[in-house]
């Protein structure tokens, strides 16, 4: 489970990936048919117990099916990328395990089953949750969406003022008016201020401009060192910069799973399959493209 | 001029009681999206139970009334508390099951009320001061309607300080915005529900007991006559909206006096029309978040 | 550098329409073609429940209106429920209460069990059918068919107007909105305008020109009779709209109201017309509702009244049209009897602490119609259907009727 940021294919040179391309794609064969498992939950060999282990997690959202027969576990280190098209159920899948939409099956956190827990409780134990479109309080300062956040006794306000310092000048600008990339921050914050278990971040890149995709990407690399991260991510650059391992999703179930990210990335054939895209090819117009969607 | 001077001073009460109404259904709506049709039997309570205690104590001076205001808003606020425990919190979410339990709840305890109190007016009095009159620019205005105001506008205050200042407010105002959200940050939004249901509920019963001073009768269907115009005041001033509830209290209030008198007796009818071009124009209300 | 390729058939996306969509285009087929599915589906249930029991429904339905057509002719006792055997005018007013009951019920449920239009502003129609008829008999020389006409005209209108105004919100303001329309209604009526409505105390029925046979004690199992058609016309009606084209629309937008909207439908259109519809079926129960209690009072148009076919609608179960007649029928007939309770001396005798409750028939209907909230999902229909099912299918139909309900938002 070697983790190299990958070099930065801006410049998409497909020789330069090409050439490396047959070596990387045996190995990542390898470990996909090793980690491909039938039953993914299954604890991954060589590994401290799961922080977060998922078996038969279902959910339904108006009457209609969209989280069907999840299984998967997030290991305690690292992190994680949750992928899959538009509208396979990432999001829900996230909602589901914090109880934010009613669920059936499994779910346990630290080996504590949480799923029949009202979301405040599992947040309580130590879950960090950042959702897909920052979601601020818009008529609350800065400020007051930090304080509100603030489970611990001693909340970590000196992290959060290093690494976000613009939010500290802006503590009493009301949220709303926050640029998206700032309000972003906002949200990073208030699931980084507190000692947690887990963080669940939903696509925190989305929409955001290239400099501060890095930024959050680096952000992110540094709260993985202490906690791990489940993290739903389209932009392939990102993953590969940041995941581990992987769960693809589609049509609300598991269709892969993989213990090297990097692995599944560079497999053409399952990335065309089951992202729908070309991995390797042109990230800034995917980019685009998932921004302009939604 | 003395007639402009009566007539506001007189919108300005009635505003005040459609504002101490209309807070408690603002923000209830605003907090759980639940449409609280009981809301006017808080008041009628209040109303009933402010009378009885100054009906017991006897005198008909300040304390009297100071004291049948603290239990008007007492037990508007414990009817209230136990309304959203027992009755909404099962329901969570399902918002049209809510508002039935409460058209339910309206239904009975009005008809419990007639059962106990009897369905005739009752007529009250308050400190001998009430009946009297203050000249304001040559107009003689009854001295209720200055209580009315001076209480609504202690209520606002008090409401905003409480929204701005505590950490239960903060949690009521992110929750106005999106409570899934409040949740997912590990507060358990639903005692936010019982305190602003228990707020809205003291609110109301204080309006009742004010109300029962300003009409000079209680009676079982005191709450559903101004519930009706505190609906129409939410929807004016914006759902969920503190600020738009005040302002469209008055502005309807003011409204309604006038079309009386100078357009004899159309009040009702003016707010109505009123109510029709604010939806056509501005749908989500005059403060209201678009939706 | 083409990424955008059309998507290849992935094994867990196996709905071709999807599969053959751009990407770019993906969320909006997805949308489209699950409404499809679900039309498709809906369409599919409907005709196989239809199939199969269609004649046995048709066949007791009709034996159901031949011995309610007869029941005037019939000496049938109910006692406990019927004052007295079914040919006497006081059990055929109240048998014709029931029905138009049911009928109102009925046109309410096509708002709500429909269309899932939370209105509570209904009695605004009911009452312009009461008192628009009343008030044109009382002031002009016309017979009843032309004045009946005419105020169908009126409602027209004023169904129109409001709903117009009242369809820019949804979900809660709108039932606030529909609220404050009627309750206008309510006070003008109330206010006696140019002395044409008398106020409070109601207004009596003018019977210079109406027909000798809807006149009188003895002529009331014609009212009887008429309170049938009325019934089984609101019933067609409502029958057809449902399942009409634009029903299935109303019912998708019930539903998910987006979803039509991204197929390219109006919304605001088909509610507008469901919305007429209903008001001017309840308008036309309205008119031989002053016929039968030969005048008029407010309380036809307060919220009251609203309030009154919604616990109907709900106790019977929403979203279904037996629902409705069944819920119009026993809320009315249970009403009757907890009243004569209320004054029986038995009643009487208790200590105030039962008493008072009991002798309050609101405050036991308003008890009941929050029980049956709170642990009935589905009404008295659904509780039916329920009993007949297993236990797993149990639960799923209770959470499929809670969801009934919720969608009325
Ligand atoms: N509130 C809702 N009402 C109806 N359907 C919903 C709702 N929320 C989600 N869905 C449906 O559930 C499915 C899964 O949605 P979800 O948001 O989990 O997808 P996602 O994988 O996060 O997509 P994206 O990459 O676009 O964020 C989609 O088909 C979506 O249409
Ligand atoms: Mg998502």
């Amino acid at each position: 489970m070697s983790q190299q940021p990958q070099p930065h294919p801006e410049a998409a040179n497909p020789a330069a990936t090409g050439g490396p391309a047959p070596a990387t794609a045996q190995t990542a064969a390898q470990s996909t048919t090793q980690a491909t498992a039938l039953h993914p939950a299954a604890p991954q060999p060589g590994h401290a117990r799961p922080v977060l282990e998922i078996a038969g997690l279902t959910a339904h959202i108006a009457g209609q099916q969209v989280v069907e027969d999840v299984s998967f576990s997030v290991p305690a280190t690292g992190i994680t990328a949750l992928l899959g098209r538009n509208g396979v159920g990432k999001t829900s899948t996230i909602k589901a395990v914090i109880g934010l939409i009613s669920r059936t099956g499994s779910v346990t956190l630290d080996g504590e089953r949480i799923d029949k827990e009202p979301t405040f409780k599992i947040i309580r134990r130590g879950v960090g949750y950042v959702p897909e479109d920052r979601e601020v309080f818009s008529k609350l300062t800065v400020a007051e969406n930090l304080r509100l956040a603030e489970r611990d006794a001693s909340p970590r306000r000196q992290l959060v003022e290093e690494l976000f310092p613009d939010l500290l000048k802006r503590a009493s600008q009301m949220a709303g008016t926050l640029s998206g990339g700032q309000q972003q921050m906002v949200s990073l914050a208030r699931a980084l201020l507190n000692e947690n278990k887990l963080l669940l971040i939903d696509e925190p890149t989305k929409g955001l401009a290239p400099k501060i995709v890095q930024e959050v990407a680096e952000t992110l690399e540094r709260a993985a060192e202490t906690v791990p991260i489940l993290l739903v991510e389209q932009n392939l650059q990102v993953v590969r910069q940041l995941a581990a391992g992987a769960v693809v999703l589609s049509g609300g179930k598991v269709v892969h799973t993989t213990d090297s990210a990097l692995g599944f990335l560079d497999n053409e054939d399952l990335t065309q399959r089951l992202l729908g895209v070309h991995a390797d090819a042109g990230h800034g117009e995917e980019a685009d493209r998932n921004g302009a969607q939604k | 001029m003395s007639t402009i001077v009566l007539l506001t001073v007189t919108g300005l009460g009635l505003g005040a009681l459609y504002f101490l109404v209309a807070s408690g259904l603002s923000l209830i709506y605003g907090l759980m999206g639940v449409l609280n049709f009981a809301h006017g039997s808080f008041l009628t309570l209040g109303a009933f139970a402010g009378w009885e205690f100054a009906r017991r104590a006897g005198a008909d001076n300040w304390w009297t009334f100071l004291g049948s205001l603290l239990v008007g808003a007492v037990v508007g606020a414990l009817f209230a508390a136990f309304t959203e425990f027992v009755l909404i919190r099962r329901l969570y979410e399902r918002h049209i099951e809510q508002v039935l339990v409460t058209v339910g709840l309206s239904l009975a305890s009005v008809a419990l009320f007639d059962g106990i109190w009897g369905t005739d007016t009752i007529h009250i009095s308050g400190p001998a001061w009430f009946r009297e009159t203050t000249g304001i620019l040559g107009a003689q205005i009854a001295n209720d309607r200055f209580v009315a105001i001076i209480a609504a506008v202690i209520v606002l205050l008090g409401l905003v300080f409480f929204l701005k200042r505590t950490r239960y407010g903060m949690i009521i105002r992110a929750g106005v915005e999106s409570r899934s959200m409040v949740t997912a940050l590990g507060i358990d939004v639903r005692k936010a529900f019982t305190l602003v249901f228990a707020i809205g509920g003291a609110a109301a019963g204080l309006g009742g007991v004010l109300a029962s001073h300003y009409f000079q009768y209680v009676s079982p269907l005191l709450g559903g006559s101004l519930l009706i115009f505190a609906f129409i005041v939410t929807v004016i001033g914006g759902l969920g909206s503190l600020t738009g509830a005040a302002i469209a209290s008055v502005v309807v209030a003011l409204l309604q006096q006038f079309a009386n008198f100078y357009l004899n007796g159309t009040g009702d009818f003016v707010v109505v029309v009123a109510l029709a071009l604010v939806l056509l124009f501005r749908p989500s209300g005059l403060l209201g978040r678009k939706s | 550098m083409t990424t955008s390729k059309t998507d290849p058939q992935s094994e867990a996306q196996p709905d071709p329409q999807q599969a053959t969509a751009g990407s770019a285009a993906q969320g909006a087929t997805a949308a489209t073609a699950a409404g499809q599915r679900r039309n498709r589906k809906g369409q599919h249930d409907g005709g196989a429940a239809a199939g199969g029991r269609t004649l046995l429904k048709w066949g007791a339905g009709g034996a159901g209106v031949v011995l309610l057509a007869l029941l005037p002719l019939l000496n049938l006792s109910l006692p406990g429920v019927l004052p007295g055997p079914t040919y006497t005018p006081g059990s055929l007013q109240l048998l014709a209460m029931c029905m138009l009951m049911a009928a109102a019920a009925l046109s309410y449920h096509l708002l709500l069990g429909v269309t899932g239009l939370l209105s509570f502003g209904h009695a605004l129609y009911f009452g312009a059918g009461v008192y628009g008829l009343g008030v044109i008999l009382d002031t002009f020389d016309i017979p009843l068919l032309p004045a009946m006409g005419l105020t169908l005209l009126l409602v027209i209108v004023l169904a129109h107007v409001v709903g117009a105004v009242g369809l820019r919100v949804t979900g809660i303001p709108f039932a606030m909105v529909t609220l404050a329309f009627a309750e206008a209604g309510h006070v003008l009526v109330g206010r006696n305008p140019g002395q044409a409505t008398g106020g409070e105390e109601g207004l009596t029925l003018a019977t210079d020109n109406l027909p000798e046979a809807l006149l009188g004690v003895a002529n009331t199992r014609n009212l009887y009779w008429l309170a049938l058609i009325v019934l089984l016309v609101v019933f067609a009606v409502v029958t057809w709209v449902q399942f009409s084209r634009a029903g299935h629309v109303a019912a998708a937008v019930r539903e998910n109201e987006l979803r039509v909207r991204v197929i390219g439908l109006q919304p605001y259109l088909i509610k507008l017309l469901v919305f007429v519809v209903g008001g001017v079926l309840a308008s036309a129960v309205g008119m031989v509702y002053l016929l039968l209690q030969s005048g008029a009072v407010p309380r036809s148009l307060s919220a009251d009244f609203t309030i009154t076919l919604l616990v109907m609608v709900v106790l019977g179960g929403v979203g279904s049209r037996w629902g409705a007649i069944i819920g119009g029928v026993f809320y009315t007939l249970l009403d009757q009897r907890l009243t004569s309770l209320a004054q029986s001396e038995a009643i009487a005798g208790l200590p105030d602490i039962l008493r008072i409750p009991l002798s309050e028939p609101l405050f036991i209907l308003g008890t009941l119609f929050i029980l049956v909230v709170l642990f009935l999902p589905g009404g008295i229909t659904g509780a039916v259907q329920r009993a007949t099912l297993s236990r797993g299918q149990r639960r799923q139909a209770a959470a499929r009727q809670r969801q009934a309900l919720e969608n009325a938002e």
